[in-house]
């Protein structure tokens, strides 16, 4: 079965400035071809992802102002579903880098991030979080949150209006669309950041899915399986 | 107030009188008791103290006025040639307000204060090396790397003392803020009630707050130290990023403390302009400010009710400057453009629509007996408490001190119109929550007055492309939304200020937080601290 | 009338009449603890929804629209990835009780569930103790959000946790104490035998002013014991993160999750039943508007009255402030249980002598 074209329902595809990236991605992965069971699924995982980011309340600075603006009467990022912001690290899915991430901020932002659970992603809101915007000359501003933690969607702006975050809100909405949970990813660098139990159980799910959905190999399992039944009889004879 | 009678109560000090400004040199030695007599002389609000290196010498400047006499601002400058081991004498015990002040000046300069009970850096890591504001810092990032690690409790929580003023030996006392027994739990720096990264440090028996301590510096971008290299305009654009809720107000302070350098005639259109823009930011500050107490005391439909109304106010920054949160509308001379054709019609569309909706937040919050049951006599902070913290703003005003910069030193266009300022007696946690809402209804008032008396003019007078300003000092002190916002600018005759040193009306109001939080319980901190509504990038610069 | 009477009576009959009675009874079982399992994961995922809909409504918002129609299938999109959410163990935690205390709370909530009568025939617990049973099951949460605290082995968690404690156990004797307001009326405590005693009248009508004091106290303590606004001291979102649940992640957290939404809908059930007649129709002494109500099956009339005090609820929560956890157990012990006590013995006099 082939990848699906990513698509989001609150905006035409050609409405998004940047879509290379993702098309050359999407080419890569039909080039691959996929199992239809495990698109499904991967389909109805990422469905439910994509259209439920929780985000950590997390401001530093003016950025944090236009966040609330979003969250307010008339740009409602509930529409979204989005507006479950939760206050614990542990329950959100997204930190939003909203403002100047400074030397001493940087270990909190840092264990913050290492608090959250997967899958976990994050947006750098706003110039300081990009590369330390207006503060770069400055010796205690951290060049952007990307020197301490992997960023998803940059945002920029001084601060960024409300629109652009619901724009940078759908990329990564998009972005989550193409993620594979049940299949393997190729790119080893990431396979290597996901935790063991994890990886554990994407092989197991493969190995089941691939198996129920392959009946040639049913067949050499039973057979398998009945001999070895048989052969404990014989031996017990 | 005069000359004479000042010189003849200080007689070692040098005093330069210009205007209502005095500018006295001490002695280091004779600082503290140049200070006490001035304490005494009714000299009761320490407003801050600039840390100087002005080269060869390290010196302190303590900006002081009166609240019987407040016009009269006071600058107690004194210096020394020790730059390896500098020390003053504290003036802790005079005026609580120094506590904080002084550990910025330790901080950034290197300046030790013999007795003040807490020496600990106030903004940069305890382990930081090099003191940035000196203007001989080493700010290779080699030296101060991007710290991984989280910061050593046992430094943060020790408090180095310098007890004895005495040339030879360096005695250091060592404490710690809590005791091993105590139950300390942290609120911040990532913390959804403490409007922004404030980290409080706060010791509980059961509910009841035993003891606070704030640590600052987690947005601390060095905007003082990067001023020292940009030039003036480009300075404007850091100070909308102090106090962003204020971020045009404060932006007004820096043009007319230029303007004053330049002695520059700035056209009457451009003066009410920059009025009638204040004050819509004051009101959309006031807005967010009631409805973050709001939601800190669990009312999250008033927050977006202020939220919403709040976006009128950004629609016609939108339509006159093109930002939203961050305006960059006032320039030195004047303001960037000029005002849309819209603009008074909106504004005369949003007074009465503010109107109504201040009696929808009374009907909504103030008059329902729960949040009338939670502020009823909590957080009290006497007047003479309020002086002495140098709580300026809608806060000393609740506390029945008058301190309005407008009504005191009129500047831009606020002499032109009729207001009043709005004074209230208890200082509890309820008067800091109605007087926002009635200084929306000033602003209004003074919106009124103005809109439709916009001189005709130019909105802007020309200045040089590069502006250098003279030497000397300036000084100016306008009315932020949340208290006094005062810029310092020391000028060496460059286009760069050789100092420049903005006063965080935010600062002192985590000090009252601290001296008014004790006892109360752990729901009533966070309410206390909306009440302040304090900003903490205003306090870190 | 429709009662779903009819549809069990019928599947009983046939499983017996097929099957021997212990087989009947075990596919029975299984049968109604997937019915109501589902039943309360469907639920729940509406209650969600209806929440941040109305929670929109009230604040001049829109709430979800993007998400199926109307943003029916947001809270589905939620479940969908919360359930494929890591979930986090921690070092210092006391883990045994760290995940049993997810498991109490919802067990909790369920079998209270169980125990709501929604149509004559589909109860699927029906003591003659019914209102014991009731107050007895819904209490058991308490320990799961006191386990939930203490495990964690984080000081917001503690605090949060002891807040519940404490206030979960004073208003559960203000809700106890309303309860029996109405049992005293009604002489059993059987919740059937209760619905079928309001055909003529429900009790708030019946009751009269004693009933109508009970109703009240009991939306409130209720309410309390929801641990939602103005009474959500426990996870006071701007107090400590999120309360006696700031460090579970993934379903663990989904359970509390859930189990909060479930609570509220349980009250409201209860508060329905016990007061404004359950799944019995409205009637009056005019014989026509009976029988035009009669057409209304019973089930929506239970659903209908279920929600009006659900959205009564969410009325209060997202228009208060919050209450302080001192002043809370002052409403708690010297207003609610003196006027609750008083009214017992008011709605005693008011059986002998009316």
């Amino acid at each position: 079965m082939e990848v699906k074209d990513i698509y989001i329902r609150n905006m035409k595809t050609e409405d998004f400035k940047e879509n290379e990236y993702l098309e050359e991605y999407v080419r890569e992965l039909r080039a691959n071809g996929v199992n239809i069971v495990v698109a499904k699924l991967d389909d109805l995982i990422n469905w439910g992802r994509s259209n439920s980011v929780w985000p950590l309340t997390f401001a530093t600075s003016c950025c944090g102002i236009e966040f609330m603006s979003l969250g307010a009467a008339r740009y409602d990022f509930a529409r979204f579903g989005w507006e479950v912001t939760r206050n614990s690290p542990r329950q959100a899915d997204v930190v939003f880098c909203c403002g100047t991430i400074v030397h001493k901020m940087a270990p909190v932002l840092k264990r913050l991030y290492d608090q959250m659970a997967e899958p976990k992603y994050v947006m750098a809101f706003g110039a300081c979080a990009i590369g330390g915007g207006p503060f770069k000359s400055s010796y205690h501003t951290v060049m952007g949150v990307d020197q301490i933690i992997p960023v998803d969607v940059y945002i920029p702006g001084c601060p960024p209006r409300p629109d652009a975050m619901i724009y940078g809100m759908m990329q990564l909405a998009r972005k989550i669309k193409m993620q594979e949970f049940f299949s393997l990813s190729k790119d080893p660098q990431l396979w290597d950041l996901i935790p063991t139990y994890i990886k554990e159980l994407k092989l197991k799910a493969r190995e089941l899915v691939y198996l129920l959905t392959h009946p040639k190999l049913w067949d050499i399992e039973v057979v398998n399986f009945i001999i070895a039944i048989m052969e404990k009889k014989g031996g017990k004879q | 107030m005069n000359l004479e009678t000042l010189q003849t109560l200080l007689p070692f000090a040098a005093i330069e009188q210009k205007g209502n400004t005095y500018n006295l040199t001490v002695p280091g030695e004779n600082l503290y008791e140049a200070a006490s007599l001035l304490k005494k002389d009714g000299f009761d609000f320490l407003w801050d103290i600039i840390g100087m290196d002005y080269g060869d010498t390290l010196g302190v400047i303590y900006g002081l006025s009166s609240s019987a006499a407040p016009v009269v601002l006071l600058f107690l400058k004194t210096e020394t040639s020790d730059k390896e081991a500098p020390k003053f004498d504290s003036v802790v015990d005079l005026w609580d307000s120094a506590d904080l002040y002084e550990r910025e000046v330790h901080d950034f300069f290197g300046i030790c204060f013999a007795n003040n009970p807490d020496m600990r850096r106030l903004f940069l890591r305890q382990d930081w090396r090099g003191f940035p504001l000196r203007k001989d810092y080493d700010a290779n990032p080699e030296l101060n790397p991007i710290p991984l690690g989280n910061e050593n409790l046992a430094d943060m929580e020790t408090l180095p003392v310098l007890n004895i003023m005495n040339e030879d030996d360096k005695f250091e006392v060592h404490e710690t803020v809590f005791d091993k027994s105590e139950y300390v739990v942290n609120f911040g720096p990532q913390h959804p009630a403490t409007h922004g990264v404030l980290h409080l440090r706060v010791s509980l028996d059961g509910e009841i707050i035993r003891k606070m301590d704030p640590n600052f510096g987690y947005i601390h971008r060095g905007i003082e130290k990067m001023s020292e290299a940009y030039t003036y305009p480009q300075i404007l654009h850091l100070t909308d990023r102090l106090d962003y809720l204020s971020g045009t107000i404060n932006r007004h302070a820096v043009c007319l403390a230029v303007e004053k350098g330049l002695q520059m005639e700035v056209p009457e259109r451009a003066h009410y302009i920059r009025t009638i823009i204040d004050e819509l930011t004051r009101i959309a500050s006031h807005l967010l400010g009631w409805g973050c107490m709001c939601m800190d005391m669990g009312s999250i439909t008033a927050f977006v009710y202020g939220m919403r109304d709040r976006e009128k106010i950004m629609d016609i920054f939108e339509e006159t400057c093109g930002g939203r949160l961050m305006a960059n509308y006032s320039v030195i001379g004047g303001v960037m453009a000029d005002i849309p054709p819209n603009f008074q019609k909106k504004i005369k569309r949003f007074i009465p629509y503010m109107r109504k909706m201040l009696k929808e937040y009374h009907l909504l919050f103030t008059g329902n007996p729960i949040a009338r049951g939670r502020m009823n006599g909590i957080g009290y902070l006497s007047r003479e408490k309020a002086i002495a913290l140098g709580a300026t703003g809608p806060v000393g005003r609740a506390s029945g001190w008058s301190n309005d910069t407008r009504k005191i030193e009129p500047y831009a266009a606020y002499a032109k119109a009729v207001f009043k300022e709005v004074l209230r007696s208890d200082g509890l946690t309820f008067d800091r929550y109605i007087i926002r809402l009635d200084e929306i209804e000033e602003s209004l008032k003074i919106l009124e007055q103005l809109t439709d008396n916009i001189p005709e003019g130019n909105y802007a007078a020309k200045t040089k492309a590069i502006i250098k300003l003279p030497e000397g000092e300036y000084f100016q002190r306008v009315e932020g939304a949340r208290g006094e916002f005062c810029v310092y600018i020391n000028s060496r005759g460059d286009k760069y200020p050789y100092r420049i040193k903005f006063r965080s009306p935010s600062m002192t109001l985590v000090n009252v937080l601290k001296a008014i939080v004790p006892g109360t319980k752990v729901a009533d901190l966070i309410m206390l601290g909306g009440s302040l509504d304090y900003v903490i990038p205003c306090i870190d610069r | 009338m429709f009662h779903f009477k009819i549809v069990t009576d019928w599947i009983d009959e046939f499983l017996r009449t097929n099957l021997g009675e212990g087989w009947a009874l075990l596919i029975e079982f299984i049968l109604t603890g997937f019915a109501i399992l589902a039943l309360y994961a469907v639920l729940a995922l509406i209650l969600i929804w209806a929440e941040r809909k109305v929670c929109a409504f009230f604040q001049c918002r829109l709430g979800p629209t993007r998400v199926g129609p109307w943003g029916l299938l947001q809270s589905v999109a939620d479940m969908v990835k919360i359930l494929l959410k890591e979930i986090i163990h921690l070092n210092h935690a006391d883990l045994r009780l760290f995940r049993l205390a997810s498991f109490l709370v919802i067990i909790a909530s369920l079998c209270t569930f169980g125990a709501i009568p929604f149509d004559r025939g589909l109860h699927a617990v029906d003591f003659n103790m019914g209102v014991f049973y009731l107050l007895a099951i819904s209490s058991l949460g308490v320990v799961g959000i006191l386990l939930a605290g203490w495990s964690s082995n984080s000081k917001y968690t503690m605090i949060g946790a002891m807040r519940s404690g404490a206030q979960l156990i004073s208003y559960e004797l203000s809700c106890g104490l309303s309860l029996l307001t109405v049992v005293i009326l009604s002489g059993t405590m059987q919740l059937s035998q209760i619905v079928e005693q309001q055909a003529d009248g429900w009790f708030i009508f019946k009751g009269g002013v004693p009933a109508i004091i009970a109703f009240v106290i009991y939306l409130i303590a209720g309410h309390a014991e929801t641990n939602r606004g103005p009474f959500d001291m426990p996870e006071a979102e701007s107090e400590l993160t999120a309360g006696y649940h700031t460090e579970y992640s993934g379903i663990q957290f989904g359970f509390f999750y859930l189990a909060e939404y479930m609570n509220m809908f349980i009250i409201a059930a209860i508060a329905a039943t016990m007061f404004l007649g359950g799944w019995m129709p409205l009637h009056t002494p005019w014989e026509g508007v009976n029988t035009l109500m009669d057409y209304i099956p019973p089930v929506i009339w239970f659903f209908g009255k279920t929600f009006f005090c659900v959205f009564l609820a969410l009325w209060v929560r997202w228009s208060f402030p919050r209450l302080r956890i001192d002043q809370l157990l002052k409403l708690e012990w010297k207003i609610l249980m003196p006027i609750s006590l008083l009214n017992i013995l008011f709605m005693a006099l008011w059986v002998l002598y009316l």
